[in-house]
């Protein structure tokens, strides 16, 4: 969809932003340029929409040479979202919205009900339509800022650090509508950052740049965890990457085992028995109450009757990952994982260690994809 | 000023009413016509001093030296051309207002944030569209505080036109003195006070009526 052939672009001042660039970009999918500040992701992404011209090589869209299309004209079929919104403070966000539409030379009419249908589709209430953007927390203006971009619904959407001017609290809550947004919609998206958690949560597939704008890396999220091209990108992804692999297994794959599992209505006498420090209490629909420490227990009566330490927080085997079921092991009183199904009632239980072996077997899983696509090509056309 | 004569005769006033009133639609006319034509030179000039940044400094320097130059120098220059008339009086009251606007407009297109900018370009504005329907819009606060100087300037200096008879209210003032007669001279001075702080109202308004997003500003999170 989107092409980079041989792509470079060098200042007359003698700086390399983009060197010998070769990307080809999946459609429908988000691709994540990311890398330390100045490693040309900016210059990158705008030569998509002729923002900024290349030195050397071609940049197409659909197989057809970006360069042969006159700029406005291009732009107004790439939406373009950038970091501090740039919303036109003279116009309302109404207006804002409906900007492209009117350069199309669609009717007033017709473009401000597109923008209020927008409007509503970015999550804000319609009585900011005749705001102006002054009138705007920060948070709500990139996400006008992400409607202004949708505005003649282009197929393509660049995205400059589009939510790292907010506080991190509101920078969740725009990633989560983002991912929402991209199912209903599926438009090809080049999203740049420079943090590397957000480009794994939101990436189809990530492109690393290192300084001198060189490609170092393009591959999936989970690839890219798994098998860093080189140093550069294994530090750049981080210390912790091997605990950030467990985000893309599922919950559902855990090892459990049934473990001290009792009801609330078993007598004590029976926790005894078990031979574990803490027992599991659950209700009658097997939903945990609480863990009860067996050195803790009266000596007569029923679980009911036990003092019980707070679960901790439990595990999804429906939506949760498994990086959910380590931290719900690291939390909990007993060092065990409490998983549960989709109505709340335990499942199993599994320890840290017992989770590690998910890891192994994510990482045989790897293996094979890689062995299986090493003919064919690299994920999202890959390096070339 | 002859003793017992009082400052102001309001018999006179009286008498002259009309008179006034149409020595003050002149004067207004004399005043703001050049902040128009003012208005016209210095947008395109402005956005061409934005535009190529190595123009703006030969230009300002050219506003400058032309808003030095005396005015009854002007006023011998072009009657020459002009002769006696009320063209004679706005050009160079014209050519005043050019050290103001120029910077103005300069500022005021400066003063557009970047990402703005950026974002007409990215949304497919072309220059021309882009200075017309969002940079120009934007700078309109800072151009209308320009306007403002200007006019008030300009209404003041209407007066100095008398010199080759065409001064507006200013009549009055070289009346008073050739007569020895205070009435017509404070009368005067006092409407083209009362004219200018009227006009600088007006902008003010006009300037709430252009912009009014510029208002209302919330510091929300
Ligand atoms: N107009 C320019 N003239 C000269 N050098 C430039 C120009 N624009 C960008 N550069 C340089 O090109 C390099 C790449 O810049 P770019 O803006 O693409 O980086 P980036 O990866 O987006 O960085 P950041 O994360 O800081 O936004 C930098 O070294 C920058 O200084
Ligand atoms: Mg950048």
């Amino acid at each position: 969809m989107i092409r980079f052939d041989a792509v470079s672009k060098n200042y007359p001042n003698g700086t390399t932003a983009v060197d010998e660039l070769s990307l080809e970009l999946a459609e429908g999918g988000i691709t994540v340029l990311v890398g330390p500040s100045g490693c040309g992701k900016t210059t990158t992404l705008r030569m998509i929409n002729r923002m900024v011209e290349p030195t050397a090589g071609t940049v197409s869209l659909r197989g057809r040479d970006i360069r042969e299309v006159h700029a406005p004209e291009l732009r107004r079929g790439i939406g373009y979202v950038i970091q501090h919104a740039g919303l036109f403070p003279h116009r309302t966000i109404l207006d804002n919205i409906a900007t492209v539409p009117l350069l199309l030379g669609w009717s007033r009419k017709k473009a401000r009900a597109r923008a209020a249908e927008l409007l509503e589709l970015v999550g804000l209430p319609s009585e900011m339509a005749k705001r102006y953007p002054n009138q705007l927390s920060g948070g709500q203006q990139q996400r006008v800022g992400v409607a202004r971009a949708l505005g003649a619904d282009p197929p393509v959407l660049l995205m400059d650090e589009p939510f790292s001017a907010v506080d991190p609290i509101v920078r969740a809550e725009l990633q989560a509508e983002f991912i929402r947004l991209q199912k209903e919609l599926h438009k090809t998206i080049v999203f740049v950052t420079h943090d590397i958690d957000e480009a794994i949560r939101l990436g189809d597939n990530i492109a690393v740049f290192r300084t001198g704008g060189k490609l170092a890396q393009f591959d999936t999220p989970e690839r890219l965890l798994a098998h860093p091209a080189d140093d550069f990108v294994a530090g750049f992804v981080g210390q912790d990457r091997g605990i950030r692999r467990l985000s893309f297994v599922k919950a559902a794959e855990v090892p459990l085992r049934e473990g001290p599992v009792l009801p609330e209505t078993s007598p004590v006498a029976r926790a005894r028995t078990v031979d574990e420090p803490w027992v599991l209490v659950v209700d009658e629909a097997r939903r945990p109450l609480g863990w009860a420490a067996v050195a803790g227990l009266p000596d007569t009566g029923t679980l009911a009757d036990a003092p019980l330490a707070p679960l901790g927080h439990t595990f999804s085997l429906v939506g949760d990952s498994a990086r959910a079921a380590l931290d719900a092991a690291l939390l909990s009183p007993s060092r065990l994982a409490v998983g549960v199904d989709a109505e709340g009632a335990v499942v199993g239980v599994a320890d840290a260690y017992e989770l590690s072996a998910v890891m192994a077997a994510a990482e045989a899983v790897a293996a094979e994809a890689a062995a299986g696509d090493a003919g064919a090509d690299a994920p999202g056309g890959g390096e070339r | 000023m002859s003793d017992g004569e009082p400052l102001v005769r309001w018999d006179w006033i009286a008498d002259h009413a009309g008179e006034l009133a149409d020595y003050t639609g002149v004067h207004l006319r004399l005043g703001l016509l050049p902040v128009v034509f003012g208005l016209i030179i210095s947008v395109p000039l402005g956005i061409l001093c934005h535009r190529w940044r190595w123009l703006y400094p030969p230009v300002l320097t050219v506003a400058n030296i032309l808003y030095s130059i005396p005015s009854l120098a002007l006023f011998m220059i072009f009657v020459r051309y002009t002769g006696l008339t009320e063209r004679t009086v706005m050009i160079p009251l014209t050519l005043y207002t050019l050290s103001v606007l120029v910077p103005n407009v300069v500022d005021g297109l400066a003063s557009v944030p970047e990402p703005v900018r950026l974002a007409a370009t990215a949304m497919g504005f072309g220059p021309i569209r882009s200075v017309v329907q969002v940079e120009l819009p934007i700078a309109v606060p800072v151009v209308i505080a320009g306007v403002r100087v200007a006019a008030v300037s300009s209404i003041s200096l209407v007066a100095v036109g008398q010199l080759i008879g065409q001064g507006g209210l200013g009549y009055y003032i070289t009346r008073g003195l050739q007569l020895d007669f205070p009435t017509p001279i404070v009368t005067a001075i006092v409407l083209i006070m009362l004219l200018a702080l009227a006009t600088d109202a007006l902008l003010v308004l006009a300037q709430r009526l252009l912009t009014p997003w510029s208002r209302n500003k919330v510091t929300a999170a």
